[in-house]
């Protein structure tokens, strides 16, 4: 079954929470330089489909493959070839966005140049903030913040869980920027949304379809 | 390695940042072992009789206090799902947290137990051996403590719990701390006690982080 096109694999994906079947029969296929959108009403099982490709949650059934592989025959390597940014926004409130990508790096192995992270806030525009405590931030510049991570340290998975919220129109252009460059370097993402995004994805997973 | 030196960064910035914590938590102490003169009396030799296993109770109770704030911040603003997410293994995350768990709360304590061995009128003899093994202990009470504060992080009213889990497992620590300190009051041979306690940190050590990291990865589910 394996497809030199498409790294990220899923079949037969299944995923249950507490005592409700959630999504059946799953199928996700990403290759290289695509981006996959991912859509269905609330509860349909958008952000657990994300936690299954992360290897945050174990699915009920069926397997996640990078390149043919199951992730689970190696999920140190599964982590280090991913970005997860989910519905929070994992930032300190006593710590700078600087101090936060600084630490963010160092668990990928990486130490940052702090020229590295200026360029990479400033991707998001927030080069001026990075030394303000992040309790300061307001919701839109904490969510750039917590973007900034994928792009100072390179990954070639991005799964992202509704990366727009609290974004204004210049945020959300530079976030449709940043994924065009990691496409066009050959990198995959897996996108949860609610629309207002232009993703330039090669396909859409409609979860409220196939569901019941 | 880097993981834990990044992780132990991390976390003595954030209590760097807000003292507070760190500082409430001694304050329980002394606070705790100061009432006790008022409770029995300040009759210097029922003071004396009790110093020991007042100045341990309440370095545990005062360790168990600031458990429950070891992982749930991180879990409720998302860092634990970074944590789970990086390529370094969670167990060496967990130990860069306990250690700096201990440093900031554990060392404070001990720094503070000499002025309330005075207060509680120990023998002078006994305040080396009690600061030597409330060092040996008191990691042991970081350590175990995670294991409780992981295992009750998916739980809503996670104080109680982690007090309920934690306590019964406190005992060889506490047992063996008022041993070693009641054996240098008596002019008796401390060392093995100071071993003993010496081999709980050394099984904690590699346990603590397996365990604790097990039951985070639970409560992420």
């Amino acid at each position: 079954m394996h497809d030199d096109t498409a790294r990220l694999t899923a079949s037969g994906l299944v995923c249950d929470r507490g005592e409700r079947r959630v999504f059946a029969g799953v199928e996700v296929r990403v290759g290289r330089g695509e981006v996959l959108a991912v859509v269905g009403p609330n509860g349909a099982g958008k952000s657990s489909l994300l936690r299954l490709l992360a290897g945050l949650l174990p699915p009920a059934a069926g397997t996640v493959a990078w390149e043919g592989q199951p992730v689970t025959d190696d999920p140190d390597a599964h982590r280090a070839r991913l970005h997860y940014v989910g519905h929070l926004d994992a930032l300190k409130p006593a710590l700078t966005p600087a101090e936060t990508l600084r630490f963010q790096a160092e668990l990928h192995g990486q130490s940052l140049s702090p020229a590295a992270i200026t360029d990479a806030l400033e991707t998001f525009g927030l080069a001026a903030l990075a030394h303000l405590p992040a309790r300061f931030l307001s919701q839109g510049q904490r969510r750039r913040a917590a973007l900034a991570r994928l792009v100072a340290t390179s990954a070639p998975l991005w799964l992202l869980d509704e990366p727009t919220l609290g974004l204004d129109a210049d945020s959300v252009a530079r976030l449709e920027h940043a994924l065009e460059r990691h496409r066009g370097a050959g990198g995959l993402a897996v996108v949860a949304t609610h629309g207002g995004l232009d993703l330039g994805a090669h396909a859409t997973l409609d979860l409220g379809a196939g569901a019941s | 390695m880097n993981a834990v030196a990044a992780m132990l960064r991390r976390d003595l910035r954030l209590a760097w940042r807000s003292p507070g914590d760190s500082a409430n938590v001694v304050l329980f102490f002394v606070l705790g072992v100061v009432l006790f003169p008022f409770g029995v009396g300040p009759g210097a030799e029922i003071l004396a009789r009790i110093s020991v296993g007042v100045i341990w109770v309440m370095a545990l109770l005062a360790a168990l206090l600031s458990l429950d704030r070891l992982f749930r911040e991180d879990a409720e603003d998302g860092s634990l799902d970074l944590l789970a997410l990086s390529p370094a293994p969670l167990e060496f995350l967990v130990l860069g947290k306990v250690l700096a768990h201990w440093l900031v709360t554990g060392i404070p304590l001990i720094v503070a137990s000499p002025l309330l061995a005075l207060f509680m009128q120990l023998p002078a003899a006994a305040y080396p051996v009690l600061l030597l093994a409330l060092l040996l202990g008191t990691p042991t009470l970081s350590l175990i403590g995670a294991i409780g504060a992981g295992l009750t992080l998916g739980t809503r009213r996670g104080g109680v719990l982690v007090a309920l889990l934690v306590l019964p497992l406190y005992i060889p620590v506490l047992i063996f701390g008022v041993s070693a300190v009641e054996a240098a009051t008596a002019g008796l041979a401390v060392r093995p006690h100071l071993l003993l306690l010496g081999g709980l940190l050394a099984l904690f050590v590699p346990l603590s982080p397996i365990a604790t990291a097990a039951a985070l990865r639970q409560a992420l589910h």
